[in-house]
Order: C-alpha cells, then structure tokens, then sequence
C-alpha cells in the first residue's frame, strides 16, 4: 500500500528526516512511535506533500513524492493532523460534508453511519465546530477524513489529551476502520493503544527508524523502549 | 419632504447595493490573498467599456451577459499567470502587481477607447417611468439595477453559505492546507473566486456605465470609495461590507437630496456671519457640496472609534 524509501525533508537548514525507509501492507495497522521531536509528524506532512520530499514515495504503486496534497488525498490516502484542525464556524455537518470528494458520499462511509457511531457528534450536527470538546473533535476530524473514501489514513497523535474512555472508543474505531480494509499509519507517542492494535510498529529516533518489529517483541525489547521510548 | 425621503432612499439602496457588488469580489479575494487588490475597480471599468462596445454591435442585452463573462475571463487569466506567480515573492509584491495592473488597464482603456465619455445609453426597453409618486419619477433603469444587485446579493449569499461550494470556499480561506488535504483543488477554487470576484465587479460597470457615465476615470472615483467600504466594513467581513456598501449609499443620497446647508444650522444656534467675513465659503457650504467626502469622514471616524471596522477581527 504505502512505501517510504530514503525519504529525507528539511525545515529551512535543519535536516529533519535523515532516511525514513518503512512500509505499510493492504488491512494493515502500523504504528510510528517515538519520543518529542524526533520528527514523526514532519514524516506524514512530507508523505501528504505538505512538507517538501526527498526521496521516494509509493502509495498503491504510484510515486507520489513531488505531489499536491489534493493529488495524494484523490489518490486515496488520508490524513488527520495533530492539531485537530477542524473548521471552527462551520457546523458538525459542514465539516463532514467538506471531507467528501465529490458532491455525494460514496463508498465504505456516510454521515449517518458516522453519526449513528459517535451519538454525541449527531446530537450536535448543526453546532459549530469550534463549541466540540477536545474528544468530539478528534471524532470529527477523522470522521471528516473517513468521509472522503480513503484506501489508507494517517493519523497524528490521536490519544493526545483525551480522557481513558474515550481512548477506549477510538481504538474501536480503528479496529472497525481497519475491517473494511482501510490501511492505518498511527503516529503515537502513548504504547498502550498502539501495543493493543497494531499489526507491526515502528519506533523513530533523531529523523531515522531505529526499530521495526511486533507488539510482542517491543515489548521484550527493553532496550529500546529504554533508550527511544519514554516509558 | 416625504417624496424627498423616499426617493432619497431608493435612489441610496441602488448605489448601496451597486457598491455591494464589488466591494463582495474585493473583501472575499482580501481574505483569499491578504491583500487589497488595487485593480479591482479596473475591473468594473473593462466591464462598463466592453458592454459599450458590445452594445454598439449587439445591443445592451448581449453586452449585459457577455461583458461580465469577459471580465471575469480576464480576471482568471489574471490570477492564474500573474498574481499566484508573485505571491511567492511575498505581499508587497502583490500589492505592487495589484497597483501596476490598475495603470495597465487605465492606460489600455484610453489607448483604446480614447479620453472622452462614451455615449453608453440605457437600453429603449428600460426607458420609462418605473412609477410616478408625488409627481416624482423612479426611471424603470434604477428599478432594473436594483434587481439585479439584490439578485446577485441573495445569489451570493445562498451559494456561500448553504451550497457545497460555498463552505468548501469558506474553509479554504482560513485553511487552505487542511482543505487541500481533503482533496480539494485550492489554486483552482481561488483562481474561481477571483474569476467570479471581477466578473461581478464587471456586471456592476455594466449596469452603471449608462448612469454614472462611462469614462476613463471611473475605476478611480469608484474605487476608492469601495476601499473605504471594506475598510469600514472590516476587512475580510462579508456582512461588514454589506452593510457599509448600503450606509454610504444612503449617507449619501441622503446628503444630496438634503438642502441643509451651514447658515441653517448655524442660525438655528442664533448664529450668523456677514457676507464679508474671510471664512465665508466655509459658513455657507450645505450637505450637497460634502457629500462626495462624506465617505471619507466616516472612514475616519470608523479608524478612531473602531480601528479593525464595523465587523472585523482584530488581528492576531
Ligand atoms: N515548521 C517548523 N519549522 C521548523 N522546525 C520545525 C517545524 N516543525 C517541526 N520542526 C522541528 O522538526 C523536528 C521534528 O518535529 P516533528 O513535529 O516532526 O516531531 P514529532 O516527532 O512529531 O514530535 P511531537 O509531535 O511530539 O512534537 C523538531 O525538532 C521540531 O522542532
Ligand atoms: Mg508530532
């Protein structure tokens, strides 16, 4: 589905990535875990072409290094930021609406069956964005993302700030994205959830991968988790 | 008095709304690029000159559609090679453009139409009195401006707010990254917004060519009033502008078809002046010889009173 090979990006004159190489399969959940600033974030906006590529990128055999994000987005790969950027005046309907490619919803998703799994998102469909509490609008924003049919999502520190139960709900939701064949990349800082749903993970450090394996050797790797994971 | 009032008030909404439909075009691609675009009323102008010379050809009801199209044709092209190419360099580059693109066209209108006013005329089928009141007449032109401009203003507003489009325009501005992300084209929704932008500004040169005669100064005196507009409507402010479009309008008519001049007032307050005394031109000016600066004074009350304008943000 996804392949990254020697993918560098810089920041002005800092060289941020320094050789990403990874992969995600079809169905696959792969976390990218790693500690503050090690530069998972910049590794999904240089995949959706927000930061400027070096290197090669395949997405279900097509290069899309070098891409307009809206290019990559049709290719069918979505992406939810970190910072949950929803559009804070527009209602809860309208942000949906803005996550559909075409004028009406096609394939694996609709709003309603958006709304009929996270009820408190359809009690307060014509709301503004902006009035949603923190867990509302992490929902929203990958609801938003869903809408438009992607093959893979990219999803940035989802669990951040969000209380036990609703981190509870979202790995369901991953779980349930993940059934209907949608590739995931979860980028997470937390292990637990990632530890919980992941197929494969990967841990970063300093702008290269320095660890691939399963949730079941991470966990036997002590090593690692000592030197590249806050534990 | 009353007749006074209410042909006063007409006559202000038809220039509140005319003055709408650029000062739409200009706030929406301000919040797009961040910067005024200078050349906007030049737009309105090309507008007014191409309807003139298509009219002479087809009539006024061919230069009423096809003008607009031109225009906002023109508009595209515009963004597209020229103001997405100088964006990289940043907005004083941009402003610079916007200002260039304004003496290109005044230069080019006079290079090819001449100095002199046209004979642009009403169309024979508008030319009667709409209806007659107090012996008064509202020609039926007036009334067919008016028509289009609220058209084209609930238009407006239907299709940014509730149509698919409109939100999708709406989000862009304020984030274009995100909206990019979902898989929408941005260059190509702001290169239509600035299509759409000048080929409004291009109708409302159409319809107020005949009226607010067609020459090459137009865009200037126009201009600048609908630069005030979306500075007292608050920049990047939809309904700001529209409401500012819609109290000058009025301020406007109001002061024109008032007869108070300063003597009255000054009498009122048993106060008089001989004819003799030095400052005489000052003490006998009435509302009408202000009015073309009242614009001017409200923008500057608005920046003492309410810097950001009627509705806008303060900037971050
Ligand atoms: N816009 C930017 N300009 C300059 N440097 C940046 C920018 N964004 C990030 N950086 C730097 O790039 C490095 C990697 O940042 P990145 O956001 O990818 O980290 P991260 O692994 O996602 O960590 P976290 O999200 O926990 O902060 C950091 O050192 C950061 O300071
Ligand atoms: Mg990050």
């Amino acid at each position: 589905m996804l392949k990254v090979s020697d993918l560098h990006a810089f920041y002005g004159k800092s060289h941020i990535l320094q050789g990403v190489n990874f992969n995600v399969a079809e169905g696959e959940i792969v976390s990218l875990l790693g500690r503050n600033g090690v530069g998972r974030s910049t590794t999904v906006k240089t995949i959706m072409g927000e930061v400027e590529p070096h290197g090669s990128i395949q997405f279900k055999g097509n290069e899309i290094a070098g891409k307009k994000s809206f290019e990559i987005a049709h290719l069918g790969l979505g992406y939810v930021p970190e910072n949950r950027d929803i559009f804070p005046t527009l209602t809860v309907r309208q942000n949906l609406t803005l996550g559909m490619k075409t004028n009406t919803p096609q394939g694996r998703w609709n709003i309603d069956e958006m709304f009929s799994m996270f009820p408190n998102l359809a009690e307060r469909a014509d709301v503004q964005g902006g009035a949603l509490s923190g867990g509302e609008q992490q929902m929203l924003c990958m609801c938003r993302t869903l809408m438009g049919d992607p093959d893979m999502i990219m999803i940035d520190e989802p669990t951040e700030g969000l209380a036990p139960k609703i981190v509870e709900q979202l790995a369901n939701l991953l779980q349930e994205i993940a059934n209907r064949g949608v590739s995931i990349l979860l980028v997470e800082q937390k292990l637990s959830i990632a530890l919980k749903i992941s197929n494969r993970l990967y841990v970063m450090g300093h702008g290269k991968i320095v660890y691939e394996g399963t949730p079941e050797s991470l966990l036997q790797a002590d090593d690692v988790k000592a030197e590249w994971l806050e534990v | 008095m009353l007749e006074v009032f209410i042909f006063a008030t007409l006559n202000g909404l038809v220039t509140g709304f005319l003055l709408f439909m650029l000062a739409s075009g200009l706030t929406l691609i301000f919040s797009m690029m961040g910067v005024l675009n200078f050349a906007h009323a030049s737009f309105y102008m090309l507008g007014a000159y191409f309807a003139y010379s298509l009219s002479l050809y087809f009539g006024f009801w061919t230069g009423l559609i096809f003008a607009p199209l031109i225009v906002g044709t023109l508009g595209a092209l515009v963004e597209r090679y020229g103001l997405r190419k100088v964006h990289a360099s940043g907005h004083v580059a941009e402003l610079v453009f916007t200002f260039g693109l304004a003496f290109l066209i005044e230069e080019s209108i006079q290079f090819f139409w001449g100095r002199d006013t046209k004979n642009y005329q009403t169309p024979d089928l508008l030319d009667f009195p709409l209806f007659t009141l107090f012996g008064q007449e509202f020609s039926a032109y007036r009334g067919f401006m008016m028509a289009i401009s609220i058209g084209i203003f609930i238009a407006l507003y239907y299709v940014l707010t509730k149509s698919r489009v409109g939100i999708i325009i709406q989000a862009a501005i304020t984030h274009p990254q995100t909206v990019s992300n979902l898989g929408h084209n941005v260059p190509l929704i702001f290169m239509g917004v600035f299509g759409v932008g000048t080929a409004l500004a291009g109708l409302a040169g159409v319809i107020a060519g005949p009226v607010l005669t067609t020459f090459p100064g137009m865009a200037t005196v126009l201009g600048s009033i609908v630069f005030v507009i979306v500075i007292i409507g608050g920049l990047g402010s939809l309904a700001g502008a529209f409401i500012a479009s819609l109290l000058i309008g009025l301020l406007q008519s109001y002061a024109i078809a008032s007869d108070v001049g300063m003597p009255d007032l000054l009498s009122l307050l048993g106060i008089s002046f001989d004819r003799g005394h030095p400052l005489n031109d000052l003490w006998t000016m009435n509302l009408p010889q202000i009015a073309p600066v009242l614009p001017y004074l409200l923008l500057v009350l608005v920046l003492i009173f309410r810097p950001t304008g009627l509705l806008g943000k303060r900037e971050e």
